[in-house]
């Protein structure tokens, strides 16, 4: 069937419907991973958004269960060029055809992504509808205005744990904690978490407590942590007033904190700093990010449309510590004066390259004081 | 930081083209040269091949094309005093040379040091034992496996680990030597021969995965330790197939980002661990029901991957290697390609790239076809779309083999038992047995648990399959051809199978609005702005191309085309001309548009043209540019015939053929119109007739007189040439020669036995230039690509000398050359024979540009721009000979190619040369031997078996290998020629005879050379072939022409004196 991309700027793509038959308004943004798109698709930051992978031949290998970065897919809606009709690889469960109707998620094939991709780069994000339903001239005006109006809210709570839970210490391969020391008590809070930031924690000997994003920074302090984890997550963070709030009681106390994309943002915030809107964000799985800390440069992972405006910190309170080759944007902070660091990029990787899982290792140093 | 010490480097290339190093370390080597020099270091380059863009003077500040042995090296190093070398970038034989200096001490005490890798870490990288040890210290998984350096050891590992067994020898080229052993009786065949060629006579055993994924990572580091990964490949093939004849995708196609992922880890873990600074390649066996993997290989250099990864990302991995190996660090270099970031990011490919092997078996055609891990391809094609049936389609038509789809060979007359048995036969037609299978209904199962490729790639093959049958059985409509053209089914395939002509599907894709668009390579997938016109063609897509002129101030466009696959008979020479013409177009105010397919060319750099479009050379594709661009002509003579054949239809299409006009092409290939030019220009030529059948054929040779030569029409590197002595003869070749060339018509011409001369000239329409005349020391009926070239030619009395130039004269202007023209002689006496013109650019441009300092390439670029040759400050004429002998030696990749009969001919067969350059003939002929690699004597034993004919002839020849020094043994007849006249030899029986016979000698691995001259016409018995196969297979240099024979022994001859290296560069300042 035939499916249609309508930009806010007008644009059509005419591709055929893939997933559930749906019409979905959402912002559009590209990811240039070649690899991984389950982790994509399951990934909470992509809450509110529809996700256009710039590779062209997607589903190759199936679906594989436990890639899955959270327990369902987030993205509004799936934009390929082509998807694999066979997938091929020892574990695959499923093909990404099933799944993403099995999950409700609609989207278009067939489009000349690298084309929508250049706009998206040139224009900056947009939204855009996917629709199956065909649309005459004289409703475009009125469709877009309802396109360009539509903007991502409330992200954090819908993809956040609603309940407490703990997911205790492991061993690096995965087995049930056998290590001598005690293992660490790390507060984790969720505001729309990849699974694998817990994983690592994990596997890193740490038992770890995930809050809502809505805990009150008395209930996680009242644990006395061994450290405190902010996760990655959807949305413009300055929507998150609450939060930051608490995140501000979080930064009073003394415990060692490490904080992930969204939550390297709010931590920002938190103390005095602004964000603003990258002009189409970072995501993908090739971005060079120097850590200054030592001038190397290591490959990273990145899903983020917002950015720390680094003209806003207080040099009293932090410093940067990371910086992206690309473009110079910030990719992470040290705070002056405390245990905290926090980065923009993704340490836990899935999808993309792991160098920066010695972070956890960091981590873990911070945590032993 | 880029260190300010290194001032001078010496770069080392990679000598002759042989199968498993080819064009791409001139690729590299050009690249990395030009990367230095940016920084203004002073660049002294040696490499024996002197067909190469890197021995250019403008590439390098000092240029040697000597042989790459220790002792020219050392003399090298003591003339020129470099500060550095830097090994990694020519490749195999380059990085040898350098670590034998480096293990000898020459370096230290001449301070000299490696830049780039250290010769450290290259020994933990090649060094089996070493490199064993360094993954088991950081726990990477290599292949259960033991070094050895006996027979019996290599079999009692072979049977501890079990059978099968992989054999891989240490320090050869292209896995030479390697194979994997079934049973203890192969085990010992080939660990026997791999011992021998590995110079430092050591053998891998290994457990054998074949079967698995192989899956390449080309990696990169600097010295501050950052790690990047450029790409990574997947191998249709799985393990088994050397990388080099395998289809390979770009990036990997079956792998989930946890595969990827684990893979890429362990890669850049491994580039940490050895300390590599540069580019490295790191090849891994991947179990396709697990996540278990080995490391089967790392080289520590670029390599052929390493240039397939940087055409098929646009990262320029040679370019940047070269400035880590000064210093720099990755996120220091600039990414050329986005002008924007830095070389210290991954790229990402929003496409599809697919790899094929051109192999040599339409030359060898006795040769077996079956593939291993002995890499058996002289080149390989790439092509670029957004699914992977598209890029295949594109690749396969890339091919220049006659092939244009999975329907190109035909296997419906076999039946199903053969059709599956063929399935368990690994070679070159695999993928169209599978498709053939596919056709039949055999389930993706089925073929994959005999071929054990993955069924993702099974599926892909199955859609192209699918769209035949669609096409052949459905009626036409939008929606079909749009999905046809989106997997490029090529519209003379889709008219084949519809019914349609060509023209047709062209105008219903006009009225469809089906047409090719452009998409860039930009390292990025597009998410950042990206400069670099790197072009490949879609369908269904919106067009990048605007055609636009890059350069507002440019008012003209040429096109020029590229010459494809390196294969024999079209070497790495064209691309040299291509390239020095779209060079000398940029500089006459052209804009420079180049289109070509080979990945491994200094061409397909992206900075060399304008733009550079990534495409088949097939009149469609070659359309569709012309389509977006509108050149104001096309160059069609530099890229040889590849690109002579695409003259029609670029006239067709409007574009105008800039210098000779094609029609002139075509009287110079037109028998009857070309005897027509003769007679008008009173030039001679061998008798002969145009015939179409063997019974005319018979009658002509009847006419003439045996020996004939035969051959067809429209013939490149002498496809289907042969030397007829009889009926008998003419009926075979005319049966072989018809499948091999279509429906043009077949020449046969007297055979004259005299010496053969050779013209590259450029004329203005008025005027004409001779660089200089070649001769052949092999008289005629040998291939001239075949044939050991000097220049300047000896032999020619004044009388002949003058008709080759008033000849060449003649013809050039009969022809209305404008441009490049080569013209073959014959010479007995004062009498010339013409054996053929072609009014194009040759392969010994580049020899006898660089040995006459004349810039052909360029010049001949300025005429057709409408210069004279007056006006550029030339006298028109043969110009002064050179102060040097210049003497290019074939050399030949035989040992690769088992079953490959290796007697020469008149069809063509080495894939490389080399130059041997000096004052006087002797030192020249003996740098060329060394060169090519012949470095003698060893053993001192030697076998002389020859026709009867030759006995006289070879008996001086034999007294002088005696005065030599040598043992000489003979065949019973050759025996008594040899006594007779004096020459002291000892009988040997003939192979049908019991043992020992010579048989046994050749296998006693105690024998330097081996001269056996075989029978002209067909091989009367087998015996010369199974012993010139030996003899090859154990590294013997066999030579089977008497005049080969004889410029050995004088090479020899003049061993002990002390050799010269001359600075090619610096020829012209000698010269005044």
């Amino acid at each position: 069937m035939d499916a249609f991309l309508i930009l806010e700027d007008g644009t059509v793509f005419k591709g055929t419907s893939i997933g559930a038959e749906k019409e979905v308004i959402s912002e559009v943004v590209f990811n240039t991973s070649m690899t991984g798109y389950l982790e994509v698709l399951t990934d909470p930051s992509y809450a509110g958004q529809a996700v256009v992978m710039t590779y062209p031949l997607i589903g190759n290998y199936g679906i594989c269960y436990e890639d899955m970065e959270s327990a369902q897919p987030w993205p509004d809606a799936f934009i390929v060029r082509e998807l694999s009709r066979m997938p091929s690889n020892f574990r695959s469960e499923n093909t990404i055809q099933n799944f993403l109707k099995k999950n409700e998620v609609p989207g278009i094939a067939g489009i000349d992504t690298r084309a929508l991709t250049k706009r998206l780069r040139d224009e900056g994000t947009m939204n855009g509808m996917i629709t199956t339903h065909r649309y005459h001239k004289e409703e475009m005006p009125a469709l877009l205005e309802r396109i360009k109006a539509y903007k991502v809210e409330g992200v954090v709570k819908k993809t956040s744990t609603k309940e407490v839970y703990v997911a205790q210490a492991e061993n690096p391969d995965g087995s049930r904690y056998t290590g001598d020391r005690e293992p660490k008590r790390v507060a984790f809070l969720d505001v729309g978490a990849k699974r694998n930031i817990i994983r690592s924690l994990q596997r890193h000997g740490c038992d770890v407590t995930v809050y809502p994003s809505d805990t009150s920074a008395e209930t996680i302090l009242s644990q006395n942590p061994d450290g405190i984890m902010i996760s990655n997550g959807p949305g413009d963070p300055k929507e998150n007033v609450a939060v930051i709030e608490e995140i501000k009681k979080l930064y009073a106390s003394e415990t060692p904190i490490f904080a992930i994309c969204l939550g390297h943002q709010l931590m920002a915030l938190a103390t005095g700093a602004d964000t603003y809107k990258l002009k189409y964000g970072h995501r993908g799985g090739n971005h060079p990010v120097k850590d200054l800390s030592n001038g190397r440069v290591y490959i990273t992972s990145q899903n983020h449309g917002y950015a720390v405006d680094p003209k806003t910190i207080d040099p009293a309170i932090a410093e940067e510590a990371f910086v992206n080759v690309n473009d110079g944007t910030n990719e992470g902070l040290r705070y002056k004066g405390k245990n905290i660091v926090t980065v923009q990029y993704h340490p836990e990787a899935c999808p993309g390259p792991r160098d920066s899982a010695y972070l956890f290792d960091r981590f873990m140093k911070m945590m032993e004081g | 930081m880029r260190d300010t010490s290194i001032k001078k480097v010496l770069m080392i290339g990679s000598g002759p083209i042989v199968i498993g190093q080819a064009a791409e370390f001139d690729y590299a080597g050009t690249q990395a040269c030009r990367s230095l020099k940016e920084e203004g270091v002073e660049v002294v380059l040696l490499n024996s091949n002197p067909a190469t863009i890197m021995t250019d003077k403008d590439i390098a500040d000092h240029v040697y094309i000597e042989p790459l042995t220790v002792d020219v090296l050392e003399k090298l190093i003591e003339k020129e005093q470099p500060d550095s070398i830097l090994p990694t970038l020519g490749g195999q034989a380059g990085l040898n040379l350098a670590m034998a200096l480096d293990e000898s001490g020459f370096l230290a005490s001449h301070n000299v040091r490696l830049i780039g890798t250290t010769a450290l870490t290259i020994k933990k990288a090649e060094d089996r034992l070493m490199f064993k040890e360094t993954m088991e210290k950081i726990g990477e998984p290599v292949a259960k496996s033991e070094v050895v350096h006996d027979l019996e050891r290599g079999l009692e590992v072979a049977e501890e680990i079990g059978y099968p067994v992989v054999l891989r020898p240490a320090y050869t080229l292209g896995g030479s030597g390697g194979g994997i052993a079934e049973n203890r009786e192969q085990c010992q065949e080939i660990l026997e021969n791999g011992l021998r060629l590995s110079r430092v006579h050591e053998v891998l055993v290994e457990r054998c995965i074949a079967g698995w994924k192989e899956i390449e990572y080309e990696v990169m580091r600097d010295s501050a330790g950052n790690v990047i990964t450029v790409c990574n490949m997947e191998n249709l093939d799985p393990v088994g197939v050397h990388t080099g004849d395998s289809i390979v995708v770009a990036p990997s196609q079956t792998l989930s980002d946890k595969e990827y992922q684990m893979l890429r880890t362990s890669a850049l873990n491994i580039i940490t661990e050895l300390g590599i600074t540069g580019g490295c390649n790191v090849q891994y066996a991947l179990n396709p029901e697990s996540f278990e993997y080995c490391v089967i290989e790392v080289n520590p250099r670029v390599s052929r991957s390493s240039a397939l990864a940087s055409k098929a990302t646009g990262y320029p991995i040679a370019k940047v290697a070269a400035k880590i190996a000064l210093g720099y660090t990755l996120d220091e270099i600039k990414n050329a390609v986005t002008g924007k970031t830095y070389a210290s990011f991954e790229p990402m490919l929003d496409y599809c790239v697919v790899k094929m092997p051109r192999l040599p078996f339409d030359k060898f055609i006795t040769a077996e076809h079956t593939l291993g891990t002995q890499m058996k391809a002289t080149g390989e094609v790439m092509a670029i779309a957004n699914n992977f049936e598209g890029g295949l389609m594109k690749a396969i038509r890339s091919l220049e083999q006659h092939v244009d789809s999975l329907m190109s060979y035909d296997f419906t007359d076999l039946d199903d038992h053969d059709l599956h048995k063929l399935l368990h036969r690994v070679d070159d037609r695999r993928i169209w047995v599978i498709a053939e299978a596919l056709r039949r209904g055999y389930s993706y199962e089925e073929i994959h648990d005999i071929t054990k490729i993955d069924e993702w790639f099974i599926d892909k093959l199955k859609i192209i399959v699918d769209m035949e049958n669609r096409l052949h059985s459905e009626s036409m409509n939008e929606t079909l051809l749009r999905e046809a053209k989106r997997i490029e089914f090529p519209d003379n395939v889709i008219a084949r199978l519809t019914g349609y002509s060509e023209d047709e599907i062209r105008e219903m894709r006009d009225k469809w609005d089906i047409h090719a668009a452009f998409k860039m390579v930009d390292t990025c997938a597009a998410e950042f702005e990206a400069e670099t016109p790197y072009y490949y063609s879609v369908f269904g897509s919106e067009n990048e191309a605007t055609g636009a002129f890059r350069d507002p101030n440019k008012k003209k466009k040429v096109l020029v085309l590229g010459s494809g696959p390196i294969r024999i008979g079209q070497g790495i020479e064209f691309d040299f001309c291509s390239v020095h013409s779209t060079w000398q177009f940029e500089r006459e105010g052209y804009e420079t548009i180049i289109i070509n397919n080979n990945p491994e060319t200094v061409s397909t750099d992206f900075d060399i043209a304008d733009k550079l479009y990534f495409e088949p050379l097939t009149p469609e594709d070659v359309r569709n540019v012309v389509d977006v661009e509108k050149p104001d002509g096309a160059v069609v003579q530099f890229g040889g015939q590849t690109a002579i054949k695409l003259a029609d239809a670029l006239q067709k299409m409007g574009v105008p053929i800039l210098g000779t006009q094609q029609d002139d092409v075509d009287a110079a290939e037109d028998r009857e119109r070309f005897d027509e030019i003769l007679q008008q220009t009173g030039c001679q030529r061998a008798a002969g007739q145009t015939v179409f059948t063997a019974e005319e054929a018979k009658e002509a040779a009847h006419v003439l007189g045996y020996p004939v030569l035969v051959r067809p029409s429209y013939v490149l590197g002498g496809a289907g040439m042969r030397i007829a002595i009889s009926d008998q003869d003419i009926d075979e070749y005319i049966g072989e020669i018809n499948q091999i060339a279509q429906e043009h018509p077949i020449l046969v011409d007297k055979y004259i036995r005299g010496t053969e001369l050779e013209v590259d000239a450029i004329c203005d329409g008025q005027d004409i230039l001779i660089p200089g005349i070649m001769e052949h020391i092999e008289r005629t009926g040998i291939h001239s690509g075949d044939s050991i070239s000097v220049y300047p030619q000896r032999s020619l009395t004044p009388k002949a000398k003058e008709r080759v130039i008033e000849y060449t004269e003649r013809l050039a202007k009969a022809l209305h050359v404008i441009g490049m023209v080569n013209v073959q002689f014959i010479a007995d006496g004062d009498e010339v024979y013409i054996i053929e013109v072609n009014p194009r650019s040759s392969r010994t441009v580049p020899y006898i540009s660089k040995v006459t300092g004349i810039p052909i390439v360029p010049l001949a670029t300025q005429i057709i721009c409408g210069h004279t040759i007056r006006e550029l400050g030339y006298e028109p004429g043969l110009q002064k000979e050179a102060d040097y002998y210049a003497i290019k030696m074939p050399v030949f990749s035989f040992e690769k190619i088992k079953g490959a009969d290796i007697s020469l001919g008149p069809e063509m067969k080495s894939t490389g040369e080399c130059l041997g350059i000096a004052k006087s003939f002797n030192e020249a002929l003996y740098k060329a031997f060394q060169g090519a690699g012949i470095q003698l004597p060893k053993y001192k034993n030697m076998v002389i078996t020859v026709r009867d004919e030759d006995k006289e002839e070879i008996t001086p020849i034999a007294k002088r290998f005696e005065q030599l020094g040598y043992r000489i043994f003979a065949t019973h007849g050759t025996y008594q020629a040899l006594s007779e006249g004096g020459v002291k030899c000892f009988q040997v029986r003939k192979v049908e005879q019991e043992s020992p016979n010579i048989l046994d000698l050749v296998l006693g691995h105690e024998l330097d050379i081996v001269i056996d001259v075989p029978k002209e016409g067909a091989e009367a018995s087998k015996d010369g072939f199974v012993i010139r196969r030996n003899a090859v297979e154990t590294g013997v240099n066999v030579l089977t022409a008497v005049d080969t024979a004889r410029a050995l022994a004088t090479s020899l001859e003049n061993k002990s004196s002390e050799l010269h290296l001359i600075d090619i560069a610096a020829l012209d300042e000698e010269k005044n």
